[in-house]
């Protein structure tokens, strides 16, 4: 066979591709399937096979959604409330530290790095450290409250507090990457814009909303669909940030995944945790074409 | 015409990628449990020959150990496999202790089916019941284990071992809970320390007397009821027997924690010390490190802590007693760490051989005396636990007085079961619920997790 060169770059490009795909379908796609079968099944985790039940997995997680102290409940709610917090927040924080770091010239490389250096470091340790600084007594925080005279929080310990304590440390972990995606799409909006309304009188909420905020959609979209994402798939954190009671106090930190890892893998239920990987799946991807319908938009100058 | 070469030259490359990923997928499948059930009738003849062969060779088998990863722990099965070892040159022991305790189960869930697992387990006592279903665990050989001389010469704890007459898995030691004090905290709150609380009042009164509070803080916890620590046990099997309720009905079918007007009284027994006598807030504490360093007054714990109390907090000046009597009842919660055979060792008759050999090493008397020493667990086998001088130990007397008292629960789940009385205390301690209705939902918790582990049998 004579090929052009330009046939044969071609051929090598897919032959090089068809070795991740073939590493997709196995690692990805392959499990991913296999869940959706076993969430049908009433799995043996050691035996490795299961016998076909239908829908019943699905059915006893509708039964135990009504349960008093639930743990499906609460976690589809609490995972909700991650979601509901964190977003938003992550995004405005993220977008307005993005501005003051683009307008900054002096140490600027500084300031980025510092911002980005909780996400490139790991769930687990950042999970350990706020632990320990969130602890009731001891904890620095604690320390910090008492000793200008307010009462002691108890953060992690309290049904109440523990959600938006670990949401925080959650938006602190990843906001440099937003930030990063942020200052890369401001960057990308050309000053002609900003000079031209300048001109015409336009004040700086005008340039922020009618020039940066239109023309930073497809970022905004882009973020919130990905956080978004990170947030409904929340576990780590949460695992190591109530040890002794993962999930609680009183299920007030427990989400989907949590409970999908506890019924998998400590209470051998896997068609259970299947099932619920499932429902969660739909979620993420119902959610994600809501988002994407409802946000987008495409703006022209 | 150079078109439809490319086209069919990607064709080609499609078939080959797709054949080649199909012969990779069979052989994936056919080392996990279909491969070992179509092999295992025509391996057993020839292994049965091959086993005694291998050992007349002097070649090595291989065999598997696990435990999750606690020092003590580790440095005696070192020990125990070193000797093993210099007795059997043919068989060698891998030792896997890396997991932590927090995820050794979800380990073995994950590890079991890519068989890759152990050949012998460590396990609780009360995940017996789930590895079985499970299939993972294979029954004892009766010839190697007898089960009228295990039951003549192990504590009597070790019945929960047996499932229907068949002996399924064997501890080399066994422990029990008792009350650890801290000797300096009960002399600074002029409490004699050498005579520590013997009865439930007792209990109350000095651990008030030791609490010191600062605003909310506690700069010393008297004594905490701490359900995610040991505090569920002490509630279960010492409390609500000490206010005349079985925790739970003879056939194990049924949760009795409210049953009776005791059984509330047990509960609000346990709940007291965070409420009405404040010695402490099991969310304040952080057990058993609080205990170590020296801020807590009274804490009950199992005879496993000694050991890393010896290590951590040498100079902790402290003792043990027996747990504290109430209405003329003593008891105390008797549990276990045990050992069992898995599928993979029963696979092949050799590494079964060398699976068996070594768990009979582990759980003679002398192994329990090794274990006491190191890890501070009392002895399995009675002869080991009999022994005077260990009755007389300033620290582990408390715990082998404890020995012939001790009750072991049946646990369908014990993770959820402890669950479900963290739940209920912590909805009482931090949102200040109904105990009473918070005990009630409790039990519907637990009691529906039995109904369905009994369905199914």
């Amino acid at each position: 066979m004579n090929l052009t060169i330009r046939q044969r770059r071609i051929v090598w490009a897919y032959s090089f591709l068809s070795v991740s795909l073939i590493f997709f379908l196995f690692i990805r796609w392959y499990p991913t399937l296999l869940a959706v079968n076993i969430s049908f099944r009433d799995w043996n985790v050691f035996a490795g096979s299961g016998e076909w039940v239908g829908l019943q997995n699905y059915a006893d997680i509708w039964e135990d959604l009504f349960k008093p102290r639930s743990a499906v409940r609460a976690a589809f709610w609490n995972t909700l409330r991650y979601v509901l917090f964190g977003v938003p927040l992550q995004l405005v924080l993220a977008l307005g530290i993005a501005m003051l770091l683009g307008q900054i010239r002096r140490f600027a490389g500084f300031f980025r790095a510092a911002y980005f250096v909780p996400y490139v470091t790991s769930f687990v340790a950042v999970a350990f450290v706020w632990r320990w600084l969130y602890q009731p007594q001891i904890g620095l925080l604690n320390q910090i409250i008492t000793g200008l005279g307010l009462p002691m929080q108890p953060f992690l310990t309290s049904p109440s507090q523990a959600l938006p304590s670990i949401t925080l440390v959650a938006v602190w972990r990843s906001i440099g990457f937003a930030i990063i995606i942020f200052l890369a799409g401001l960057q990308q909006i050309p000053d002609m814009y900003y000079e031209a309304a300048q001109i015409d009188g336009a004040n700086r909420w005008q340039l922020f909303r009618r020039i940066t905020l239109p023309l930073l959609n497809p970022v905004i979209v882009y973020l919130a669909v990905l956080q978004t994402i990170q947030f409904l798939r929340m576990f780590d954190l949460v695992q190591n940030m109530s040890t002794d009671n993962a999930g609680g106090p009183l299920k007030s930190t427990t989400t989907v995944v949590l409970e999908v890892y506890k019924e998998g893998f400590s209470g051998y239920n896997m068609g259970y945790a299947g099932a619920l990987t499932v429902i969660l799946f739909l979620v993420i991807l119902l959610i994600t074409m809501l988002q994407l319908r409802v946000l987008s938009r495409r703006v022209d100058y | 015409m150079k078109q439809r070469k490319l086209w069919s030259l990607l064709s080609l490359l499609l078939i080959a990628a797709l054949a080649f990923t199909a012969c990779a997928a069979p052989p994936a499948g056919d080392s996990g449990a279909a491969g070992a059930a179509t092999e295992a009738p025509a391996d057993e003849a020839a292994a049965d020959a091959g086993g005694e062969a291998a050992a007349a060779d002097g070649e090595v088998i291989e065999i598997e150990y696990w435990q999750y990863n606690f020092q003590a722990r580790i440095d005696a099965m070192n020990e125990l496999i070193a000797q093993f070892e210099a007795e059997n040159p043919n068989i060698k022991v891998i030792h896997n202790s890396d997991t932590p305790y927090d995820n050794f189960r979800d380990k073995i869930a994950a590890s079991v089916p890519a068989g890759v697992g152990p050949d012998v387990v460590s396990l609780f006592y009360g995940w017996q019941t789930a590895w079985l279903d499970a299939g993972y665990l294979v029954p004892l050989p009766e010839d190697a284990f007898p089960p009228d001389e295990i039951r003549a010469n192990f504590s009597p704890m070790v019945e929960a071992s047996f499932v229907d007459g068949t002996l399924y898995t064997l501890p080399t030691a066994v422990r029990t809970l008792a009350l650890f004090y801290n000797k300096d905290l009960m002399e600074a709150a002029g409490l004699d320390p050498e005579s520590p609380p013997t009865t439930l009042d007792e209990l109350k009164e000095q651990a008030v007397q030791c609490t010191v509070r600062n605003g909310d803080a506690y700069e010393v916890f008297g004594f905490v009821a701490n359900p995610a620590g040991q505090g569920h046990h002490w509630f279960r099997e010492v409390l609500l027997r000490q206010f005349g309720q079985q925790p739970y009905s003879d056939d194990n079918r049924t949760v009795l924690w409210n049953a009776s007007e005791g059984g509330y009284e047990a509960w609000h027994e346990f709940l007291s010390f965070g409420t009405e006598l404040e010695t402490g807030r099991s969310d304040l504490i952080t057990e058993p490190d609080d205990f170590l360093a020296g801020k807590v007054c009274f804490h009950i714990d199992g005879s496993f802590r000694l050991g890393s109390i010896a290590e951590n907090a040498p100079d902790l000046n402290f003792g043990v007693v027996e747990m504290p009597e109430h209405n003329g009842i003593k008891s105390t919660f008797g549990s276990y760490w045990t050992h069992g055979i898995t599928q993979k060792a029963a696979a092949d008759p050799a590494r079964m051989e060398a699976a068996t050999k070594f768990l009979q090493f582990i759980t003679t008397p002398e192994a329990g005396t090794l274990w006491v020493e190191m890890v501070g667990e009392l002895p399995a086998q009675l002869a080991a636990a009999e022994n005077p001088e260990l009755l007389a130990d300033e620290k582990l007397g408390a715990f082998v007085a404890g020995l012939p008292y001790a009750v072991s629960t049946f646990f369908v789940d014990e993770s959820k079961d402890r669950q479900a009385i963290i739940d209920a205390n912590d909805a009482v301690i931090l949102t200040g619920a109904d105990p009473d209705a918070e005990l009630d939902i409790a039990v519907q918790t637990v009691q529906e997790m039995y109904d369905e582990f009994w369905a199914d049998r």
